[in-house]
């Protein structure tokens, strides 16, 4: 597998870090210096080159070791991958987009051979060969789902289509911003989301819905959400809160810039061809504050950013505590200085 | 009795609505506690109809969480079938025999407490049958179930907020967030980011 992915942990004694060039390529989440819910979503069309835009479904250096990661949090807990009956075959509509996908965008790494239904599957990074049938599950070591996502940085949640509403009824949920699949699944779509605060009363979820039914196949979206991780920590899970939680309460000045993170999720939304249903992969790529304001705007934006961001959705973000001490440690890198529109870095 | 007013709002939790008497060629009817008066009320309601109904009447009865037992008043309207247990999982293999034999047109009808009448609409979804073919009525005790979502552990009869999970033994506070597949609102560690402070229980559940 070469140099090419790095050897680090997302727990333990967190060696997670972002090259120079991840750093550089980093999805910066605010397009404006403040921040409020919007249904947001643009086409997921390929962006610039080097871009986590780039390809359909990005690999980046930290592939291999999430992977690892993902396999340990579901040794500890396999409920955090289930399908409910009737999921399976989206789960083979997404093994066949992610694969096609990857052997299109990444050769060197990943290989798809078919001979009618008998596919031969090959995965460098992972140090991986299968020949299974599509659409055979005996075939497989596990379900497709699990399978590809095994396989695939980034949780995923598969959802059925049927009176008028999503339905979220399968998923691989490891790295996720403080929500349990095991509670959620089976949920509706304002079910599932009725934790959250103020976007309800802002029509965000009904227009998102009307938006979401009506996708078509080959037509992904993206947006972006954000959220605030103390330690490069992926499995921040309300399962495991009781183990995370307390680290919110040791930071100060001297350590914040190294361990508090920006966590955001790339999440894009593909409807599947055969079920009809809808596969939302939700991406989370993780920054340190101390690499973060190595790009002045992102330095600036952010410090404004969290200053001003309304209390519910602080708490909601669970930062409330936090803010103060981020405010006064990414006030010192803005200097008031106006930033331009958009999140790519300004050239300075 | 006039029918529960329920504190709060949340999307992820059922509408309870008043029980209607619907045109069936069976009638199943699952109650507890405070429940049996939405029973009778039910049957009042079916005035000249009563009679008929009643002989295609199967009621399943458990005492609610505060120990009211009003089965009597029940057993007095004369169903072809109305049967006394102690709680709802005694109820259970009774329940999802009569759901596994259920034939078009079977109606159902659940009232009483939350956890009651979530699980029958988990088991009858689990059945195979319809979610729109139950009518619900809350009536009675306020008491939540609830799932710890650290242990996984299910917590029945909840009266205080925060609570301790009667499984790992956690200090959680109960989240309006609703799961119907669980029949429980889930439970969070109150103290997990300063172990040791647990703020008063407060008694939010009657």
């Amino acid at each position: 597998m070469g140099l090419e992915f790095n050897e680090e942990t997302f727990r333990g004694d967190f060696s997670f870090k972002n090259s120079p060039k991840a750093i550089k390529r980093f999805p910066f989440p605010f397009p404006e210096d403040s921040y409020m819910y919007s249904v947001n979503m643009e086409p997921h069309v390929p962006g610039p080159k080097g871009s986590v835009f780039e390809h359909t479904f990005d690999v980046d250096e930290h592939y291999v070791s999430e992977m690892r990661d993902r396999a340990m949090v579901l040794a500890d807990d396999p409920l955090r991958c289930q399908s409910l009956p009737h999921m399976t075959l989206a789960g083979w509509d997404l093994l066949e987009l992610i694969m096609e996908s990857k052997a299109r965008d990444y050769p060197h790494w990943f290989e798809l051979h078919k001979n009618g239904n008998k596919w031969h599957w090959i995965n460098r990074p992972l140090e991986i060969e299968q020949k299974f049938t599509f659409l055979d599950e005996t075939t497989l070591p596990c379900g497709p789902l699990e399978y590809i996502t095994r396989q695939t940085q980034g949780d995923f949640t598969l959802q059925d289509q049927r009176d008028n509403n999503l339905f979220i009824e399968a998923g691989m949920v490891t790295t996720q911003a403080d929500w349990s699949l095991d509670f959620d699944i089976g949920m509706s779509f304002q079910e599932w989301h009725a934790p959250v605060p103020m976007a309800h009363e802002l029509g965000v979820f009904d227009r998102a819905l009307k938006f979401l039914l009506k996708l078509q196949l080959g037509a992904p979206v993206r947006r972006f959400n954000w959220t605030m991780t103390v330690d490069p920590l992926l499995d921040t899970s309300p399962e495991n809160y009781p183990k995370w939680g307390p680290t919110k309460t040791t930071l100060t000045m001297d350590n914040i810039g190294r361990r508090q993170h920006l966590r955001v999720e790339l999440q894009t939304l593909h409807r599947l061809p055969r079920s009809n249903a809808i596969a939302f992969p939700i991406r989370a790529y993780l920054i340190s504050f101390q690499d973060l304001v190595t790009v002045p705007k992102w330095a600036r934006r952010l410090h404004r950013v969290i200053r001003d961001v309304p209390e519910p959705l602080a708490t909601y973000k669970g930062f409330l505590r936090n803010r103060p001490l981020m405010v006064e440690y990414l006030s010192q890198f803005d200097d008031g200085k106006p930033t331009s529109p958009g999140w790519w870095p300004e050239p300075e | 009795m006039t029918n529960s007013v329920l504190e709060g709002t949340m999307r992820s939790r059922p509408v309870y609505g008043v029980l209607e008497p619907r045109p069936g060629k069976a009638h199943l009817i699952v109650a507890d506690g405070e429940g049996a008066g939405a029973v009778v009320d039910l049957v009042a309601r079916a005035g000249e109809t009563a009679p008929a109904m009643l002989a295609r009447t199967h009621i399943i009865y458990m005492p609610g969480p505060n120990g009211t037992d009003a089965f009597e008043s029940l057993k007095a309207l004369g169903a072809a079938q109305a049967f006394r247990t102690h709680d709802y999982s005694t109820a259970q293999p009774r329940l999802k025999k009569v759901l596994g034999d259920a034939h078009m047109g079977l109606q159902i009808y659940t009232t009483g407490t939350e956890g009651l009448m979530g699980q029958v609409l988990r088991d009858v979804m689990e059945a195979g049958l319809p979610a729109q073919a139950v009518q619900t009525e809350h009536r009675g005790s306020t008491v939540r179930r609830v799932q710890c979502v650290h242990c996984k552990g299910i917590t029945e009869n909840v009266r205080t907020d925060p609570f301790q999970c009667s499984h790992c033994g956690l200090h959680l506070f109960v989240r309006d967030h609703y799961s119907r597949r669980l029949a429980a609102y889930q439970g969070v560690n109150i103290d997990a980011e300063d172990p040791g402070e647990v703020p008063p229980a407060v008694e939010r559940f009657k």
